[in-house]
């Protein structure tokens, strides 16, 4: 336990260093985090470009997929923000820098990421904030306590989830540093199949959102649960909680897998 | 122009030693279709056609747009020629007895030869596999296609020409090329196939040199453009080109003018 | 008080699988031992230089003492753990120096970087700040707590790279290379600091270096590495006797004239009333040969050198077993 306090507060310093280091280059962070901002809008007028030409998508209204698509887009955002560094780890094995976190007594991840932190991805979480806080006003929705509570569960497992994924895929590094980039292919890919209902999916990627790579239970289900709609596979509605105990399984198979990488460095020196 | 076709082929020789990393985009780009592809999918079954486009020449243009994002370069992450501009390099480069501009189209052109069949046909053969695509039996169109594909991959060449150079003037470029080129992406066709947009604002992204990168290529295979069409869109594509390239070469004679004050 | 080693190897072997290209598709595997049975011991206290050529093994088994690198077989223990198994209990009580990576966080202050590592290690304030005032004022480096790591130069860096490895007090220190690419200035700053760093606190020193003068200045022991064993593991004047044959008078005449004629030695170079005369160690004893010297000319100064580290050393790689 000491030894994670240790490491959280390592972390944080790490951050902070990070960020008094940022703000000297102020025009660029301002000019980066528009792009971030805007990296988030295409994704948003694309899903503005479905329903300017239909009214509905597999029963579900532009209102309730912008839904979808801003509760997945805060958790990514949130994982994008805090996890995402640990994309740098590629970098750093290839420079021969990685061993200086191993010299530390802390993490090598806490140190990756505090190191590595981005403020400027900050940007990357304005937009679906408000679109989300846009959206949760126009939908129909009676915000009872218990549904609010669910949102903001499935906030933070999702962004739990990605950033269980994010390390997943970034530990494939320390085995083949050069197709590193295929982690973009479930962190990216993964953000853009949860902004849209499951339902427009074929069904053998169904079954896969649901039962394999649980990104449903990132903002699909809990939004079926919210907006009373089927869920899948004849599901229970209990199924939109399932967040946490997801975000749990999946946070502890990536940190066994990033155990067994640096493991690995430290019998091989990759 | 020995040196040009010299340099386009050491270039894509160069390319070809990164395949972890082209496997990698590969997949990618691929996992990128899919998902594209099921959204068309469920708006088509809505509504059964939306322009002159139905389900199968939607999947097409998806997947084609995925193979040729990396050979047009629209992801907007080659940062090559910004790089040796920061570390001055680029001194070096100007002197040289070749034109620069020049230079940097043979390097497109010569990435584009290597990944126009590294990460464009495996996306599309799989997508064929998956879906119903309609790819073109007729020789001429695919000619076509091939003229529009090597004018977009101009038109794309000159706008990252251009936005490489402010790094004569700013310090990081990253930042305001990755605004352009999302932008430039999202109006090219890579998130969704240009009939997509709404009718006030379609003719305006498809007047944009965005367009003509991908987008109308990519029209041209579907045979959506024909005859006079047809030639009308091949002279928006090299008009954009005649314009950016000449716009290029402006912007460069200041950089160069700015390089003789800042060095030495 | 126990006297075990601080640090100690045994019959630690470390090897790696290469994979090569044979032909177009094919890869063959090669097995690297880079560390073939190695053992030594270090004491608390002592400085210890561990050299080798290009490839030997120092800087594989400076890793496997850090914890960075898991031994494939054989025992490591640093202060009584074993460092592949306890890495950051390890770390805790070990100060690391690398020549060619920075420790130091680039875009920042040097003073951030100290104060990041105190989190880090969890020096308590009031020590920390002591201790940094302290490191700081030996190396000089006032003027320099807030210029970003980037801009400093080399000297400058690595004694800010010191300062980090110290700051929380570590029982052990390793460095590997050093002063490499210092200038001569800061190469002597180094050094007089690792001297007295040793001296007055007894803080355990093993470095690896390419630089002989750093041994002769700071080791009171050598640990010679080569292809993956240790060839030599004595004190410095230990080795220089068995290696170091030849010794070298160097008498300053009362006048110039041509090369003096002694038995047993030869000059090797004069300069103006000063002559070299190398002779074995053997052959004469310093005081029979300055006698004989004195016999046939005035003598009005004398100065004995010892054998170079240099010669020493490429004397003991090429007489290492193959």
């Amino acid at each position: 336990m000491a030894e994670l306090a240790a490491s959280v507060s390592a972390y944080r310093r790490l951050v902070g260093g990070r960020i008094r280091a940022d703000w000297q280059y102020r025009t660029a962070f301002v000019v980066f985090m528009l792009g971030q901002a805007l990296a988030m809008t295409a994704d948003l007028g694309a899903v503005g470009l479905v329903f300017a030409n239909v009214d509905a998508l597999a029963g579900w209204t532009g209102t309730e997929v912008v839904f979808l698509f801003a509760t997945s887009g805060v958790s990514f955002a949130l994982a994008d923000m805090l996890v995402s560094p640990v994309e740098k780890v590629a970098g750093h094995l290839k420079a021969g820098t990685f061993d200086t976190f191993l010299v530390r007594p802390v993490g090598a991840l806490w140190q990756l990421c505090g190191t590595e932190f981005e403020l400027r991805r900050i940007g990357r979480l304005l937009q679906p904030v408000v679109v989300l806080a846009i959206a949760v006003r126009l939908l129909d929705v009676d915000w009872t306590p218990a549904r609010v509570l669910l949102v903001a569960v499935s906030l933070v497992s999702g962004a739990c989830i990605f950033g269980g994924i994010w390390v997943l895929t970034s530990s494939i590094a320390f085995w083949t540093v050069e197709t590193q980039e295929i982690a973009n292919s479930f962190t990216y890919g993964g953000s853009q199949l949860t902004s849209y209902p499951i339902d427009v999916l074929g069904a053998w990627l169904r079954r896969l959102a649901v039962f394999v790579v649980p990104l449903a239970s990132v903002s699909y289900l809990p939004a079926c649960a919210l907006l009373a709609k089927p869920m899948p596979f004849d599901l229970p509605r209990g199924a939109a909680w399932t967040g946490p105990a997801v975000a749990l399984l999946v946070c502890l198979l990536a940190r066994a897998v990033w155990r067994e990488a640096i493991r690995h460095h430290r019998s091989t020196g990759s | 122009m020995r040196t040009y076709l010299e340099v386009a082929r050491a270039t894509a020789r160069r390319m070809s030693t990164y395949r972890g990393a082209t496997v990698a985009g590969v997949f990618t780009n691929t996992v990128f279709g899919f998902l594209l592809a099921y959204v068309l999918i469920a708006v088509f079954r809505e509504r059964g056609t939306v322009g002159a486009f139905d389900v199968a020449d939607a999947l097409t243009f998806t997947f084609v747009a995925q193979g040729l994002a990396m050979p047009i370069g629209v992801f907007g992450t080659d940062h090559e020629q910004a790089q040796r501009i920061q570390t001055g390099e680029v001194a070096m480069d100007l002197c040289r007895p070749y034109d620069y501009q020049g230079w940097w189209a043979a390097v497109a052109y010569g990435k584009a030869s290597f990944y126009l069949w590294a990460r464009g046909i495996p996306p599309i053969v799989v997508g064929a596999l998956a879906f119903d695509l309609r790819l073109p039996s007729d020789p001429t169109r695919w000619l076509a296609f091939g003229i529009s594909v090597a004018l977009g991959i101009g038109v794309a060449f000159s706008v990252r020409f251009l936005v490489q150079l402010l790094a004569f003037w700013i310090v990081d470029v990253r930042g305001p090329s990755q605004v352009v080129w999302i932008t430039g992406g999202f109006l090219a066709g890579m998130w969704a196939p240009l009939v997509l947009f709404p009718d006030w604002i379609e003719p305006v992204v498809r007047a944009l040199p965005f367009a003509s990168m991908l987008g109308l290529p990519i029209e041209v295979l579907l045979g959506a453009h024909t005859g006079a069409d047809l030639a009308g869109v091949l002279a928006l594509q090299a008009s954009w080109l005649v314009v950016l390239v000449s716009a290029g070469r402006l912007v460069l004679a200041r950089a160069e003018r700015r390089l003789v004050i800042a060095g030495g | 008080m126990t006297s075990s080693p601080l640090i100690s190897l045994t019959d630690v072997a470390k090897s790696f699988t290469v994979y090569e290209r044979a032909g177009r598709v094919r890869r063959r595997r090669r097995t690297v031992h880079a560390v073939d049975h190695v053992s030594f011991r270090v004491e608390a206290g002592s400085t210890v230089g561990y050299i080798g050529p290009n490839g030997a093994g120092k800087s594989t088994t400076i890793k496997m003492l850090i914890g960075i690198l898991v031994p494939t077989s054989g025992e490591v223990r640093v202060g009584g753990l074993d460092p592949s198994r306890d890495r950051v209990t390890v770390a805790r009580r070990i100060g690391v120096v690398f020549g060619q990576r920075s420790q130091l966080w680039w875009d920042l202050p040097l003073r951030d970087s100290f104060d990041l590592l105190r989190h880090i290690y969890r020096v308590p304030a009031a020590r920390h700040a002591a201790t940094l005032e302290e490191l700081i004022e030996r190396l000089d480096l006032g003027a320099f707590l807030t210029t970003p790591v980037r801009q400093l130069s080399l000297g400058q860096r690595m004694r800010g790279e010191l300062v980090a490895a110290l700051l929380h007090e570590p029982p052990i220190l390793f460095l590997d290379e050093p002063t490499i690419g210092l200038d001569l200035v800061s190469k002597e700053v180094v050094r007089s600091f690792l001297a007295e760093l040793n001296r007055d606190r007894g803080t355990t020193v093993l470095l690896t270096t390419h630089d002989l003068v750093d041994v002769e200045r700071l080791c009171q022991r050598l640990l010679v590495i080569d292809r993956g064993r240790v060839i030599e593991d004595s004190t410095v004047d230990d080795v220089k006797a068995r290696y170091g044959t030849e010794r070298t008078l160097v008498v300053d005449l009362v006048e110039p004239r041509g090369p003096l004629e002694v038995p047993g030695a030869t000059v090797v170079r004069t300069d103006g009333p000063r002559q070299w005369l190398r002779f074995a160690r053997d052959a004469h004893t310093a005081a029979s040969l300055l006698a004989e010297v004195t016999a046939t000319a005035a003598v009005r100064d004398v100065t004995i050198e010892e054998p170079a580290i240099d010669d020493v050393v490429r004397r003991i790689y090429a007489t290492a077993p193959r």
